[in-house]
């Protein structure tokens, strides 16, 4: 639902980085969105379009890098990428884990 | 266009009321201001060829950076604050009443959030406490620019206890930090013992889980052990507390929780 208030943070983001580095054309925006991230990417292209008309990235492209889930067990400090959030350690079932990637919400570049 | 739901029904900002000044019709409606970072970029040389400039920022910047201003100010003066989040329904607005009623030698402050109406901030109001509502019109959270901007209102004393109560969603509220010390997600025993895993965000982003509604407990199918277990899978460190807010059943738990969790961050240098 907020997605759209996301995108608009992009576009925000990448409009002020365009004036700081004196650009009016921009043709993409990188974004890295994690699968933690609380985000739906297919949210995030339906509310693109919409929110960058009429503005300087009128024709940008918005490309959006998946980051996968990277968590680290607590008990045998075995690094796995589980599906879901609550998927067990395969090396020995433990269900705690510390998130090392996979929650990042983030404009990484714009291109020109 | 609504930045929130991209329906085009124009000025979408939020406002504040203040239920001590109903009759005055005291609304402030404000914007969401969109600042402009000024992001540390490599600054490439002006042509036409095509150049990628590298941005890395947070999306959420804005509000991080608002949250930690929150955050600050509630640190210099000594303010703990809770952040409840729950679907509509779960009885926050209760659990509130009877918190600040039960907390009788605690100041405590309270900002509302819900898309319209005051009714949650008059019921707080009725008891006492000073609160401010603030209605969201079509947004779905609340975020860190809603209550720096409640806040300069509201003006807390120091050493206080500030009970923020989020819209009720499951969802996007566990994405926009607000700068509190504690955030509990509240579920009541009518909503399923699955909830943990089909909104795991919440869960994990959370410090407390309140089960409350226990009175209802001998009249539904829900499994509490279960509940505990999907949410420790999601959230190994949460805590839990079991309670009534409507019969007062599990009550004193939650208050001894307020208190230990006052007197952790004041060791931690956070307030007196």
């Amino acid at each position: 639902m907020h997605e759209f208030s996301i995108v608009q943070s992009i576009v925000d983001i990448a409009i002020a980085s365009a004036a700081v580095n004196h650009i009016e054309h921009i043709r993409a925006v990188e974004v890295e969105v994690g699968m933690a991230s609380g985000v739906v990417p297919e949210a995030m292209e339906f509310a693109w379009e919409a929110t960058v008309k009429g503005t300087l990235l009128n024709e940008a492209s918005l490309r959006i890098k998946q980051i996968p889930l990277t968590v680290r067990c607590f008990g045998c400090h075995h690094q796995y990428h589980p599906e879901e959030f609550y998927e067990e350690c395969p090396q020995c079932g433990e269900v705690n884990a510390e998130i090392l990637a996979g929650k990042e919400l983030k404009v990484v570049a714009i291109e020109t | 266009m609504c930045e929130n739901c991209g329906c085009n029904d124009g000025d979408a900002g939020y406002t504040i009321i203040n239920p001590a000044n109903h009759h005055n019709h005291d609304h402030e409606h404000l914007h969401n201001d969109h600042n402009h970072s000024h992001g540390h970029d490599h600054n490439h040389e002006r042509n036409h060829n095509h150049q990628r400039i590298s941005i890395e920022t947070d999306v959420l910047q804005q509000n991080n950076l608002l949250a930690q201003r929150n955050r600050g100010y509630f640190e210099a003066k000594g303010i703990i604050t809770f952040n409840l989040v729950s679907s509509p329904g779960s009885g926050k607005t209760t659990l509130l009443e009877r918190t600040i009623i039960s907390l009788r030698d605690q100041k405590v402050y309270v900002i509302e959030g819900d898309q319209q109406t005051s009714l949650d901030a008059d019921r707080i109001h009725a008891t006492g406490a000073p609160v401010l509502q603030v209605n969201t019109g079509n947004g779905c959270h609340l975020d860190a620019g809603m209550i720096n901007k409640a806040l300069k209102t509201l003006n807390p004393d120091n050493d206080s206890l500030l009970l923020i109560e989020n819209v009720g969603n499951l969802v996007c509220p566990a994405l926009f930090d607000l700068g509190e010390n504690f955030r509990v997600v509240i579920i009541s025993v009518t909503e399923g013992e699955d909830k943990p895993l089909k909104y795991p965000n919440i869960f994990q982003r959370s410090h407390l889980c309140l089960i409350n509604k226990t009175d209802l407990l001998p009249y539904v199918d829900f499994d509490v052990e279960k509940f505990r277990t999907y949410a420790r899978k999601v959230n190994p460190m949460l805590q839990f507390i079991e309670l009534s807010a409507k019969t007062g059943e599990g009550f004193g738990e939650w208050m001894e929780w307020i208190e230990e969790g006052t007197r952790d961050q004041e060791q931690a240098g956070i307030g007196n």
